[in-house]
């Protein structure tokens, strides 16, 4: 009965979805003319999932939307199940109960319309810099966009004097960079990224969280990026998910209001969101942390 | 003098020696061996017991060698061996590469396959002998048999080895970017394996070539084993001592070919940073 239930008002809301998604399009068709991609579209509902192996649930009945263009933020502490979500949005995982829905169309796999980016770069060291950045596009078979479309995403990450260079010769933040350039080769509506930042020092994560935040705004990208570090939130996010712990739930959906000169820091508005947030995440995690604490002293 | 080295000319005089320290020491290494070699020739050649196998020695035995370097004998005879040889890694690297990438990739395959392929390996191939001649008509099918299974074991546990080694990000992002089955293979497997792949074919042109010459021992009229069993029976010492040194200039220099592609297809950094 209550399954059925469920089952009605994700009907619902897909064919709502749609039809919104038809309107739209013949609400604004300069879309067309626009050399950027739109941003996808994200429904999540009533998504729940739990490992073959373990015994509870890992993550239980998340719903949320995401809008296309949007810089959404999963906050939450490590083992919450962050890169799970994740993994479900870009389809390389599919959830136990629920579904993701991208542009009205459920994720049964994975797409070179949304990419994950994940903590380590993972350049296939055998090759160069430039043949890196066209795997997505070699992949896609769209071999004949490669000589074209290569040296454009390899410039829109300042690399592009590296193109011939063997992938390892590139420091880390270098690294990364490229990732993201193969990331944005094919052309995506959606970046996915797991913590891309947390192996590198400090200095250059700044500037990456910087530079991807403004890549994609430039070309209207949807852009999900899972961290635990309540700065790079506030400096990348235009609204954050704060998840709660065993099992993972949404526990805050906040709004970051900055402009981008805000973000850069050192200035009372970006302080006082920081400290807000702060406030939450750790309100949030002491929430979690009361529920599986039972120290006598406590009651 | 000591205080030499420290003077700027030595310093700046020692990176050319070292690079040229490797073939200096390699050239040395051969004088030594032909050293012994005609230290043992000057032996036997003055034991009354050992004289009739004086040929052994290095003056003969050039000679004969440069008889059937100038003669093409020399090509008559590892013709047929290295065809043997390269049909039987052929074959091998045909059947042991994809059983090998599926034993890396597959548990249960691995667990199932463990034993078996362990007692297999440990049969010297010299021992299917028998059997192959039964079941090969030909004498040549047999031999590139018992080569195939000398040289099956290394290809397939080193490939093996190389898959479980691979690192399984590299899957997930070419599985996130779009990759198939057969980009999985093509671009991003087999250039991960490719060294342990042709490791394995190093170590297995190793033993193929060491089961060769005793496998033409038998039955066929060619071939280098065949020129060395031929030279025994007619008493010729010096030419069975030339082909023996054939034998080790072919597998040497095979053996140095390998190590060329391995240097080649390597993408593993010495230095990391
Ligand atoms: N493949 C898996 N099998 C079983 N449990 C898993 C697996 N992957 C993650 N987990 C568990 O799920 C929980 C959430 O993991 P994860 O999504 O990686 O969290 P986060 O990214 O927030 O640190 C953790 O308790 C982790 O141990
Ligand atoms: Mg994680």
């Amino acid at each position: 009965m209550f399954a059925a239930a469920k089952d009605f008002q994700m009907m619902l809301e897909k064919a709502m979805f749609s039809g919104a998604e038809k309107l739209q399009g013949l609400a604004r068709p300069r879309r067309k003319h626009r050399t950027a991609v739109a941003g996808a579209h994200i429904a999540v509902m009533g998504l729940s999932h739990t490992y073959r192996r373990s015994d509870g649930p890992v993550l239980e009945d998340i719903s949320f939307q995401v809008e296309p263009g949007e810089v959404v933020a999963l906050l939450g502490r490590s083992g919450c199940g962050k890169s799970t979500l994740l993994h479900m949005l870009s389809g390389l995982t599919l959830p136990s109960q629920g579904e993701v829905v991208i542009n009205g169309n459920t994720v049964r796999g994975p797409s070179n319309r949304w990419v994950m980016m994940f903590q380590a770069p993972s350049l296939f060291p055998w090759m160069t810099v430039a043949q890196n950045a066209a795997l997505g596009l070699r992949f896609a078979r769209r071999n004949e966009e490669i000589a074209r479309r290569v040296p454009e995403v390899l410039d829109l990450v300042d690399l592009a004097a590296f193109a011939d260079r063997n992938a390892q010769d590139l420091s880390g933040g270098q690294q990364q960079r490229v990732a993201l350039a193969r990331s944005l080769a094919t052309r995506p509506e959606m970046l996915l990224l797991d913590e891309p930042f947390s192996a590198l020092d400090a200095f250059t994560r700044r500037a990456l969280q910087r530079d991807v935040r403004k890549i994609a705004h430039n070309l209207g990208l949807t852009l999900v990026i899972v961290t635990h570090d309540v700065s790079e939130a506030v400096r990348m996010a235009d609204r954050v998910l704060v998840l709660d712990a065993n099992p993972g739930r949404i526990a805050q959906d906040t709004v970051i209001d900055l402009d981008d000169d805000e973000r850069e820091g050192g200035c009372d508005r970006f302080n006082a969101e920081h400290v807000r947030l702060m406030e939450i995440y750790t309100a949030v995690a002491h929430g979690a942390a009361d529920e599986t604490d039972d120290t006598p002293e406590k009651a | 003098m000591t205080a030499l080295a420290d003077t700027t000319e030595a310093r700046i005089a020692l990176p050319p020696m070292r690079r040229l320290r490797g073939p200096a020491f390699g050239l040395l290494g051969i004088f030594v061996l032909m050293a012994l070699w005609w230290l043992g020739g000057w032996v036997v050649a003055n034991d009354p017991d050992l004289f009739a196998f004086a040929d052994f020695a290095p003056a003969p035995t050039l000679s004969a060698l440069w008889d059937i370097v100038t003669s093409g004998e020399v090509f008559d005879m590892s013709g047929p061996s290295l065809f043997r040889v390269g049909a039987g890694l052929g074959i091998a690297a045909l059947l042991g590469v994809p059983a090998g990438i599926a034993i890396g990739r597959v548990g249960w395959l691995r667990e199932l396959t463990n034993v078996p392929f362990q007692f297999l390996r440990m049969i010297s191939p010299l021992s299917w002998m028998p059997i192959a001649v039964m079941v090969y008509d030909t004498w040549d099918a047999a031999i590139v048999f018992l080569i195939g299974v000398a040289a099956i074991w290394p290809i397939l546990f080193s490939t093996a080895a190389g898959v479980r080694r691979i690192d399984p990000a590299w899957l997930k992002v070419a599985r996130n970017l779009g990759a198939n089955p057969v980009h999985m293979l093509f671009v991003v497997i087999l250039p991960a394996i490719a060294v342990d792949i042709l490791t394995g074919l190093r170590l297995a042109l190793g033993v193929a070539w060491v089961v060769l010459v005793p496998a033409e021992y038998l039955g066929v009229t060619s071939g280098l084993g065949y020129a060395i069993n031929d030279a025994r029976d007619t008493l010729d010492y010096a030419r069975l001592a030339a082909v023996v040194v054939v034998i080790g200039v072919i597998g040497f220099t095979l053996d140095y070919l390998f190590m060329l592609a391995i240097r080649k297809f390597n993408w593993v950094r010495e230095t990391a940073h």
